[in-house]
């Protein structure tokens, strides 16, 4: 299968006042097309961080791309100079950002934002990109297109702008669509409509999407490959099935027991108990360590290297032939 | 058994602009019995937040009839009527950024409430502050520090620390755990659990996540648009919902399960959740329900019983 995104070894920091953080700590991830990768973690995993890095959004300084490689069909993205960069994002790239209440401009008719990528980017005269500009709010399902291309954001509601923002990213008929929380924001039902509409874009481009959430639901319905992330690392990796259902790391396992299940009979919650740790000064060991009811003596101090499992990646000592496996 | 709270045809109103008038809450008639857990979901917009915070007392009824324990609640809530039923009824809020007073330490924020009821003596504070904090799982020695050096999850137990001083009977959960992330949440609901038991609370639980509310709570109210559409105990809402409605929210509620995600059918629903501004006389969910009928726009739907404490409120349902 063709790799539309590869992503080596990316590490990126952040100095502040109180230190340096080490937002992302050595990444390694593949996007291929027409399909989708679901990036799941806490706040503070570094999953935004990511995917930003690879389109050049960390504001720098306070960010910095220390190392690592992201190779979007085949070119280099990491250090590229803006005015490449802006040749290939909004165009071959699109991001739906996490909060459609400040990511779109407030003092821009919706109509124009959507013709300003079509404009920059495509070969479209003024009058053909606003009649393009009325095609993809009505793919994105706004009702009165026509009327509604000359409104203001404010006049839309939450879900709408959302669409809003999804019309925008597509407009371009983008290789690979970057998806922040793109539903977070949402209700179940607007969400559901989101989430079909993505798939319906998916499948009629051949699109590959990333989607970073931190809802299982959303990842269990979504993706065909899902990144768990902790503490700046992918801490597993694989199929939607494997992950869910032969979940390698302990954290994986917690994420699922935490969670309510929707079976008649009611298990216990099962919390994981403690914080993520503070990536001002990053554990020696494995990220997970402090908080994992099954961790050893070598967890403490070594962090864990990529345990397989045929594709199926788990950074955890247990998957060590001397250590037993995780007990699901 | 008698309702701890009873809330007959209790209406909140907003005047948004001349002649146009915010429906939030709609005529709820809702009864609540004591040590029950009672979920309200819906999404937003649809009143739930607002119903919470009228039986607060944080605003005033615009019409209707509030019982507590037989008493009928004052319908604007003067300072006397706040130190009074602080003691009876508190909450806990979703932000648990925004609503921590920043410039006040947590031995204050804890204090306050208690102190100004002349609950504890000043002698006692201290060691009433540090029993609170254990409770909800924080240290002792965190008594003097502000809440911008705690995390969201800790921040929540000091909202929940602070609600539960007073010694209520009734607890107000408005979204408790939806700004927290999944491995925090499991925390603060299983705290909360752990304290209802303690100290006999009731609670009714705000929150639009399907799954939590149903495995939190005893009995679900679904609303849409500032009224109540099905109520009953949570696992006949939940497995076998029978408002047009509770179906779509059923069936749209992501599960963490990809071989039944994938294959769940897409429910096509057009259109938005309108406000609920001038509503006439139609039943709310006309507008986007599959199975409307002429009925459903000439004649609002009240709730009725169609099985053992379960109620809908929609024409169509047997």
């Amino acid at each position: 299968m063709s790799s539309l995104l590869s992503i080596r070894g990316l590490k990126v920091e952040f100095s502040t006042y109180g230190g340096t953080v080490q937002a992302v700590r050595g990444v390694d991830l593949e996007v291929h097309k027409g399909k989708t990768l679901a990036i799941v973690g806490e706040s503070g995993c570094g999953k935004s961080v990511t995917v930003q890095s690879i389109l050049g959004l960390i504001p720098s300084p306070p960010g910095r791309i220390v190392s690592g490689s992201a190779l979007f069909n085949g070119t280099e993205m990491i250090g590229k100079p803006v005015n490449e960069l802006n040749k290939i994002r909004g165009k071959h790239i699109g991001m739906i950002f996490q909060d459609p209440m400040t990511s779109l401009n407030p003092t821009m008719k919706v109509g124009d934002q959507i013709m300003e990528t079509l404009l920059i980017h495509g070969r479209y005269s003024k009058s053909e990109a606003r009649a393009r500009a009325i095609k993809l709010l009505e793919d994105v399902h706004i009702s009165e297109a026509k009327n509604r291309v000359d409104h203001y954001p404010f006049q839309f509601s939450g879900g709408m702008r959302q669409r809003v923002m999804i019309a925008m990213a597509i407009a371009c008929e983008p290789e690979l669509l970057i998806a922040d929380e793109p539903t977070t924001a949402l209700d179940v039902t607007i969400q559901s409509q989101i989430l079909h509409l993505l798939r319906e874009l998916q499948i009629k481009n051949k699109m590959g999407l990333v989607i970073i959430t931190h809802d299982l639901g959303v990842v269990a319905r979504m993706a065909d490959n899902v990144a768990v992330m902790y503490a700046g690392q992918v801490v597993e990796h694989g199929t939607a099935e494997e992950v869910f259902y032969k979940s390698l790391h302990p954290y994986t396992l917690g994420l699922k027991q935490a969670l309510p299940s929707p079976a008649m009979e009611r298990s216990q919650l099962i919390p994981i108990e403690g914080a993520p740790p503070d990536l001002f000064s990053p554990p020696r060991g494995c990220g997970f360590y402090a908080r994992c009811k099954q961790a050893m003596t070598i967890c403490s101090d070594n962090n864990p290297r990529e345990f397989y499992e045929g594709s199926h990646m788990g950074r955890c000592w247990l998957h060590h032939p001397q250590a037993k496996g995780v007990e699901v | 058994m008698t309702p701890l709270l009873e809330l007959r045809n209790l209406k909140k109103h907003f005047t948004i602009a001349k002649n146009k008038t915010l429906h939030a809450v709609d005529g709820v008639n809702l009864e609540i019995f004591p040590n029950e857990i009672l979920g309200l979901v819906g999404e937003s917009g649809c009143g739930k937040s607002t119903l919470g915070r009228t039986l607060a007392g944080l605003y005033e009824k615009t019409a209707g009839e509030v019982f507590y324990r037989g008493q009928k609640l004052p319908q604007k809530y003067r300072v006397s009527d706040f130190v009074h039923l602080s003691r009876e009824i508190q909450m806990i809020f979703q932000d648990p950024y925004s609503s921590l007073n920043p410039r006040m330490t947590v031995r204050e924020i804890i204090a306050e409430g208690p102190r100004l009821a002349g609950m504890w003596k000043s002698t006692e504070v201290t060691t009433k502050v540090k029993e609170w904090l254990e409770r909800v799982g924080l240290a002792a020695d965190h008594a003097s520090r502000y809440p911008h050096e705690f995390s969201g999850g800790q921040r929540q137990r000091l909202g929940i620390a602070r609600a539960l001083a007073m010694e209520p009977k009734f607890v107000i959960c408005d979204e408790p755990i939806s700004a927290l992330d999944v491995s925090i949440q499991a925390q603060i609901i299983n705290l909360l659990a752990e304290l209802k038991g303690k100290f006999g609370l009731t609670l009714l639980f705000i929150a639009h996540d399907l799954s939590m509310v149903r495995y939190v709570s005893n009995r679900m109210a679904v609303m849409y648009l500032g009224s109540i559409v099905e109520l009953g105990e949570s696992d006949d809402v939940f497995f076998s919902p029978k408002h047009p409605y509770t179906q779509l929210l059923v069936g749209s509620n992501p599960e963490p399960d990809p071989i039944k995600e994938k294959n769940r059918p897409y429910v096509d629903l057009h259109g938005e959740i309108p406000t609920p501004v001038n509503l006439g006389v139609a039943c709310r969910f006309a507008g986007r329900c599959p199975k409307v009928g002429d009925r459903c726009r000439t004649e609002t739907p009240l709730l009725r019983p169609v099985g053992k404490n379960h109620f809908v409120a929609c024409h169509f349902v047997e």
